[in-house]
């Protein structure tokens, strides 16, 4: 279904708990205790109000597409998976993600379609979080 | 206390080659800062205020101010990419107003073609905070700045005929610049049927890859009234700086950072943007142009494509002459940092030392924006209103 690479990320103790739930296949996210603000990038203090009071809490996983492209030079890893789909993905909950639409007909994709989570194991405790329609 | 008329930059200089595989890194500072001193009548040991950027090699300014033998008061590091260079101006023409320093040399250079360091200022940044989150997915410079031509497309119809019209204005400059990188004059068709690279934008979207560099010399009123007759100084009227973050997960991909300093700048300057005669704007990418344009106020948001249209950037009749060196399109992008030469091709423009064929009439205010970083995630932008006149 898809040839995209799946390269660990760089994981540190403040990112922790977000990439050890890619790992159980659960998109969770920081939410400022304060006020109620749902953070990304995932970070232990919010950086709306300032507080350091964040609990992780499980994401729907649902989101809309709020830009892509359609990569046709890639580099490193990926300069041998074009044509692939870079893009924004508004979550439900809020944030605009950073990520890849899973995708095998990149020209039908359009802004506003509708996605879903996936994970790609990276086979080192981690996961990719990435989006597919339907 | 304003910065208005305390400043003036009164030496420009701007490398002739696009390839130099026969100098290192630091040579090329050294050439461009000698270049600049020499247009400016002044000597190296005449600095007293060094500025420089992540293209320079060593620790920030100590290794390059070391190396140009300069005893420096002030030294400045900002680092905000391509724009890093209007950051500098804005910076310097501050700690001049305030006493700190009287003659400041600011230098970029860069060897992306034939060696050297490798340009910075565009992601990648493993250990940063947002590293994890953005560099798993195949994030380029290209692709992301795609994603913020495919927004602004969906959010305003903009075409891609229309960021067409950006680069053949562009062009049309560049066929009168001999040092020029790109010399041929494009059509709309061209670029459209030039090679995707990341889905809006095509290879001609992108600005070209060169080795290069430039520098300037910013001094007080005193020494720029001295020199040259005081004929051939680009006095700094306005200057405003900030950057454009990924807004706490809510990137909003329409609007550049010159949204906010261009305001600052132009109430700085005490100008409108109808007053503008010129105007260097940072071209990374087509789609940097148009929003750039946009945010600074020379149309309304959303209008950008049929402002650039009909050869509105065309000079030196067209309704906002632009980057009339051939700009990064087409020109010149030294070591993937555009923000110096935007500053160099508006102090050009205010002398009337643009070539006769893009020179505007009378040009007696420009403006200079830089764009650093990736419009894509986070980004610089600084912008300088120079004039004629100290005031």
């Amino acid at each position: 279904m898809s040839n995209l690479p799946v390269p660990a990320p760089r994981v540190n103790s403040e990112t922790q708990p977000f990439w050890d739930g890619t790992a159980e296949g659960r998109l969770v996210l920081p939410h400022c205790d304060r006020c109620a603000f749902v953070i990304w990038y995932p970070r232990s203090f919010c950086p709306e109000c300032g507080s350091t009071e964040v609990t992780w809490k499980d994401a729907s996983g649902f989101g809309t597409i709020y830009s892509f492209s359609i990569t046709r030079k890639g580099q490193g890893e990926y300069r041998n998976a074009t044509p692939y789909v870079l893009a924004y993905v508004e979550l439900d909950e809020g944030p605009r993600v950073l990520t890849n639409l899973v995708e095998d007909d990149p020209d039908a994709l359009e802004v506003g379609q509708r996605v879903r989570v996936v994970f790609h194991d990276t086979g080192q405790g981690t996961a990719l979080y990435r989006f597919a329609r339907g | 206390m304003s910065i208005r008329g305390r400043a003036a930059i009164v030496g420009a200089f701007e490398h002739p080659l696009r390839d130099i595989p026969h100098l290192t890194l630091p040579q090329v500072h050294r050439e461009v800062a000698a270049g600049a001193l020499a247009d400016a009548g002044l000597a190296f040991s005449d600095v007293d205020a060094y500025f420089c950027a992540g293209d320079a090699p060593g620790f920030g300014a100590l290794s390059m101010a070391e190396y140009l033998g300069l005893k420096p008061r002030i030294l400045d590091s900002t680092e905000t990419g391509g724009s890093s260079y209007l950051f500098h101006v804005g910076h310097a023409a501050a700690l001049i107003a305030a006493g700190k320093c009287s003659v400041a040399l600011i230098t970029l250079a860069g060897k992306p073609r034939t060696g050297g360091a490798a340009p910075g200022g565009s992601g990648g940044f493993s250990a940063a905070p947002e590293g994890g989150f953005e560099n798993p997915w195949g994030i380029t410079v290209p692709n992301a700045y795609a994603l913020a031509a495919r927004r602004h497309m969906y959010e305003f119809g903009t075409t891609s005929a229309q960021l067409a019209e950006i680069k053949v204005a562009a062009s049309l400059h560049a066929q009168h610049n001999p040092n020029a990188f790109l010399r041929d004059v494009v059509t709309v068709q061209e670029v459209l049927d030039s090679p995707m690279v990341a889905d809006p934008l095509h290879r001609l979207d992108c600005c070209v890859i060169t080795d290069g560099g430039g520098a300037v010399v910013v001094a007080n009123p005193e020494i720029a009234r001295s020199l040259g007759g005081g004929h051939r100084a680009a006095w700094v009227l306005g200057h405003g700086e900030t950057m454009k973050s990924t807004n706490n997960g809510r990137i909003d991909l329409t609007h550049t950072g010159a949204r906010w300093s261009g305001p600052a700048a132009f109430a700085e300057a005490g100008v409108t943007p109808a007053d503008i005669r010129y105007a260097s704007i940072y071209d990374s990418f087509t789609i940097t142009v148009l929003q750039t344009i946009e945010d600074l106020g020379f149309c309304a948001k959303g209008e950008g494509g049929r402002f650039v249209s009909d050869g509105g950037l065309v000079a030196p009749f067209g309704r906002l002459p632009f980057n009339t060196d051939g700009g990064g399109l087409c020109n010149n992008h030294p070591g993937n940092r555009g923000g110096m030469t935007k500053i160099i091709e508006a102090v050009r423009q205010l002398r009337g030392e643009a070539h006769p064929a893009v020179q505007v009439p009378d040009c007696s205010l420009a403006l200079a924006h830089g764009t650093g970083g990736n419009l894509g995630t986070r980004t610089g932008a600084a912008t300088l209103i120079l004039g004629q006149e100290d005031a």
